[in-house]
């Protein structure tokens, strides 16, 4: 199980040097989406200005403080409280998300399905698992706010981050087709039966 | 004792943040407990992971966890206590709508078909707000639950028929757990709800999950099916955060209540890792929280 240090942006002969199991330690840059952000630039054809070529996406809806613009806060918003939300609601636009903005790492807790599997596979991607739910650890990870687009969505918007060694992450779907939730889920589907049976709930 | 309703707004207001940052100490100690008995190496890394994060957000003074989720107040009011209800409600409302303001929260409450956000963590009849009678002397409870949406979503309802037995609930439990994986942010407390109409169940489900760890069932049938529970699920294998271990819950919670005849329904309601509360109680002395 190796550990990688990435500086962010990376490509794809980089990512596919990932394989399960691996941590991650990330670097510089990493921009924050969620539900409406994608809904908004996938479903509904908006488009940003901001380049996530060669980034990490992480699913984050972050609670921020709006002050004086400074160099400590370029477009006028300081992090307070910067976490990880559910992955799976954001299956269906993994592709899109690789095919037109060029995004190779996605950061989330949870896990995510098939077609992302498929598309990391395709397009050269990865899966990084964040501790969910380890808000105020991730905010110290934390620099500044770069930029914002589609604020409008606020807090959903399209977040530009500067970080400090983020991390260790660990890589849960690589480019290989390799998913560590995967995995799981067939351990727990192997041991359900004795369990139900120990509770006198078996079929 | 008349309540003040200033007095309630402030404490409403408090409440929000503090169940935010201050993890309760049952909690904690469940945290201890997961850790002596894991054995999985990523799963002690994430449990490490996350005792760490209580840890930098009582340091550092932040919120444990981004998501400031739905506010929940459970209000118990105790004898010979004054008020006005609509009041009441208006106060409940202020305060968590101060919190949010005051304390740059997110508001994470939308309306349900526009998905308009009206940056206040308050919409149609939210905050959601409980009330209930108890026989203390002129004392008032105000427990307030943001609770996460990921857990949240990790909710399920099934109308099973009497002849299914309880059996094919424990079963409905286990599988609703495995369904889940890491999604819900395990280790989690499962609250189950048995019996009742359909939402009393649902009902009972979200008491269970927000009830302190330690605490028991007050039926000792519902007791019974909770130890089982609680035993059986971290044999599963799901983990913390899903990865593998077997820290998949620090309890199973029962809550039951009477049904009908024709009638076997089962509720589950996860509480995450994230497993906040507060309360406060006001009383002519003052006010404690807890
Ligand atoms: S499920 Fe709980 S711990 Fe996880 S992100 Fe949501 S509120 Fe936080």
């Amino acid at each position: 199980m190796a550990h990688h240090v990435l500086d962010m942006p990376i490509d794809a002969a980089k990512v596919r040097e990932l394989q399960i199991g691996d941590t991650v330690t990330l670097r510089k840059t990493l921009f924050g989406i969620r539900d409406a952000t994608l809904i908004h630039m996938f479903d509904r054809g908006r488009e940003t200005r901001l380049d996530l070529d060669g980034h990490a996406v992480i699913h984050t809806a972050p609670n921020v403080r709006r002050v004086d613009r400074s160099e400590e806060a370029p477009v006028g918003y300081a992090p307070f409280c910067i976490g990880t939300t559910t992955s799976q609601r954001m299956e269906r636009f993994t592709r899109q998300l690789m095919e037109r903005e060029g995004v190779r790492l996605i950061i989330g807790k949870g896990g995510m399905g098939a077609d992302t599997s498929a598309a990391f596979k395709d397009l050269g991607g990865a899966y990084l698992a964040i501790v969910g739910g380890a808000a105020a650890l991730e905010t110290t990870w934390i620099e500044r706010i770069e930029d914002v687009d589609m604020d409008d969505l606020h807090p959903e918007s399209l977040w530009k981050f500067r970080i400090r060694d983020l991390g260790p992450l660990l890589v849960g779907m690589d480019s290989h087709g390799g998913s560590l939730f995967e995995t799981v889920r067939d351990d727990v589907a192997s041991r359900r039966d004795a369990v139900l049976a120990s509770i006198g709930a078996g079929e | 004792m008349q309540l003040d309703m200033a007095e309630v707004e402030r404490v409403c207001s408090d409440l929000y943040i503090r169940a935010l940052k201050i993890l309760p100490p049952d909690i904690k100690d469940g945290f201890k407990r997961l850790v002596g008995a894991e054995t999985g190496e990523t799963a002690k890394a994430v449990l490490g992971v996350m005792v760490e994060n209580v840890a930098v957000a009582e340091r550092t003074n932040n919120i444990l966890c981004q998501d400031t989720g739905i506010p929940i107040y459970n209000i118990t009011i105790g004898r010979n206590v004054s008020f006005d209800g609509a009041e009441l409600k208006a106060a409940i409302r202020r305060g968590c709508e101060r919190s949010t303001k005051e304390n740059s929260l997110r508001s994470s409450v939308v309306h349900p078909i526009t998905r308009q956000n009206d940056q206040t963590s308050c919409g149609v009849r939210v905050p959601i707000v409980h009330v209930d009678f108890d026989e203390r002397e002129e004392t008032v409870g105000i427990e307030m639950i943001p609770k996460g949406s990921g857990s949240e979503n990790g909710s399920f309802l099934k109308m099973l028929l009497p002849s299914d037995g309880v059996s094919a609930a424990k079963r409905f439990v286990i599988d609703r757990v495995i369904e889940l994986g890491g999604r819900v942010c395990p280790p989690t407390i499962v609250g189950v709800g048995l019996g009742g109409t359909s939402d009393m169940c649902m009902h009972l489900a979200k008491i269970a999950a927000t009830r302190p760890l330690g605490t028991v069932c007050s039926d000792p049938e519902g007791a019974k099916i909770e130890a089982e529970l609680s035993k059986a699920v971290n044999e599963l294998g799901v983990g913390p955060q899903g990865l593998g271990g077997r820290s998949t819950s620090f309890a199973v919670h029962v809550e039951i209540a009477a049904t009908h005849i024709t009638q076997n329904p089962v509720a589950v309601n996860i509480q995450c890792h994230s497993a906040r509360r507060a309360l406060a109680t006001i009383t002519p002395g003052g006010i404690a929280f807890s």
